[in-house]
């Protein structure tokens, strides 16, 4: 069953979650990369605040045109990894009291106990679906630091409608990355042992 | 058609148009998971999201990757002509947004804008005999270029020796460590001897072959059917949630060895599986998947 959720999100909706879980999300988000995440836990802006409570951080750096009334629209804006901002995930969820990181591959321990102390959940995009995730994105509602950052690394405020994504980690400290790392090393040992 | 032209051409349709070979693989990837898991949902959005980007001409993935170009050109041509064509279809392919700016000085941290760099767009070059151009392109993501492996054989803590048996154990390794982190599933290219550079160089080489093209040398062949049967046996999946695809194929390579070294490289090329060839005979440019 696929559960439909739109930001700000309360954080019962998102307790309720568990990985497997199928969502479409609608409602506005924001992109953040390396740069971004950095500058979130060094200085702590408050520019981005309203746009982050109660919402979603996406682990993105879009491919991004203007159109002919100079208006940003995205062209391509699949997930990218995630692993990058385990350093800072955590601290960036409980400093802006976020409710969901949407990224690929997962993350580590550290974010994994920030998802289950402040109320959140890490959502996994579909690596390379950069076209159809565009498509989802209706409006471009602000961008902060595109000059010092460049396009990729830059904040992108939308507004998503139905952007599909599975819940790979819950807000009670379950990983599906860990489960799928666990029964895979197990199968990978059987066949490097079996002599063939 | 002018060269440079052809060669914007060239970048437009491997950004954007994934090759049948590997849109037909990933369609019975589609098919073979079970109904209502997270699996067969990626499969379904990837498929989706092919079409949508060859009816829009936009970019399969946003991570356009870096350009590796591989140009076999016939006597009398000149490596600058083709050079100063591929920059501008860089730049232009840039601007017109084929390509995302993806070269970044690793000094200064500097992105250039234009995916214009020291050695990017990477150009190999090699002259032939044929009256022919052949320009192949490979658009190579970073974040599947993050998950690529070189071992030295012999491979102690897996027990693997110097022959394909201690080939097949890091292989596996290799593709396990990946996970769902290249965005599986995931093509795999094997270099065997060589140095350390042109190993990694013969294994990336190898994603030039079509989905289920076989090495000619039967020994691989059969050892590439093993590789890819006991590779989806992981159950990594898509994305790493878990499935019954793991690798779309495996591709092996070999070159001779120096007596006192023995390295496997694994690169992985993620399912957007990009390349595309073009040929130019008489002025007359043809493309290739």
């Amino acid at each position: 069953m696929t559960i439909k959720l739109k930001t700000p999100i309360s954080e019962e909706e998102i307790r309720n979650l568990k990985i497997g879980d199928t969502v479409l999300l609608s409602g506005v988000i924001v992109t953040a990369r390396d740069q971004a995440h950095k500058l979130m836990v060094e200085e702590k802006p408050e520019f981005i605040r309203p746009y982050l409570k109660e919402s979603v951080v996406y682990h993105c750096g879009p491919v991004v045109r203007k159109d002919e009334n100079g208006n940003w629209q995205f062209v391509s804006a699949g997930p990218t990894t995630s692993a990058r901002e385990e350093p800072y995930q955590s601290i960036v969820i409980g400093e802006y009291n976020v409710r969901g990181v949407i990224g690929k591959g997962g993350m580590g321990p550290k974010t994994a106990e920030g998802l289950k102390k402040y109320g959140a959940v890490y959502f996994h995009a579909v690596g390379g679906a950069g076209t159809l995730i565009a498509n989802r994105v209706k409006r471009v509602l602000d961008v902060f630091k595109l000059e010092e950052f460049g396009t990729p690394e830059a904040f992108w405020v939308i507004e998503v409608e139905d952007f599909p994504l599975v819940v790979t980690m819950d807000a009670h400290g379950n990983s599906m990355h860990k489960e799928i790392l666990e029964k895979s090393s197990k199968i990978a040992e059987e066949l490097i042992n079996k002599n063939v | 058609m002018q060269l440079k032209e052809a060669f914007l051409e060239l970048i437009r349709r491997a950004a954007t148009d994934l090759p049948p070979d590997v849109e037909a693989v990933l369609q019975k990837a589609y098919e073979k998971e079970d109904d209502n898991t997270p699996a067969k949902n990626v499969f379904a959005t990837i498929l989706e999201n092919v079409k949508l980007a060859r009816k829009q001409s936009t970019p399969i993935c946003q991570d356009t990757g870096s350009l590796v170009f591989y140009i076999d050109y016939p006597e009398g041509g000149k490596e600058r002509d083709y050079r100063q064509a591929i920059e501008w279809a860089t730049v232009e392919a840039t601007n017109r947004q084929y390509l995302r700016p993806n070269s970044v000085d690793p000094v200064t941290g500097k992105n250039s804008g234009n995916n214009l760099g020291v050695n990017a767009p990477y150009i190999h070059f090699h002259q032939w005999d044929r009256d022919e151009v052949r320009v192949r392109l490979l658009l190579k993501g970073g974040g599947s270029e993050n998950v690529g492996s070189q071992y030295k054989l012999p491979h102690p803590p897996l027990n693997a020796g110097r022959d394909l048996k201690g080939v097949r154990k890091v292989v596996i390794d290799a593709v396990k460590n990946a996970q769902g982190l290249g965005c599986a599933p995931g093509t795999i290219g094997i270099g065997l001897g060589g140095g350390r550079d042109t190993s990694y160089s013969l294994s990336k080489e190898q994603f030039f072959r079509k989905i289920g093209q076989r090495n000619q040398d039967p020994e691989l062949a059969r050892f590439e059917e093993q590789l890819l049967e006991e590779l989806n046996q992981l159950e990594i999946g898509p994305m790493g949630f878990g499935g019954k695809t793991t690798v779309l194929d495996v591709f092996v390579g070999k070159q001779a060895r120096h007596p006192a070294t023995y390295y496997v490289s694994v690169s992985y090329n993620c399912w957007a599986f990009r390349r595309k060839t073009m040929t130019i005979k008489n002025g007359e440019v043809r493309y290739d998947d």
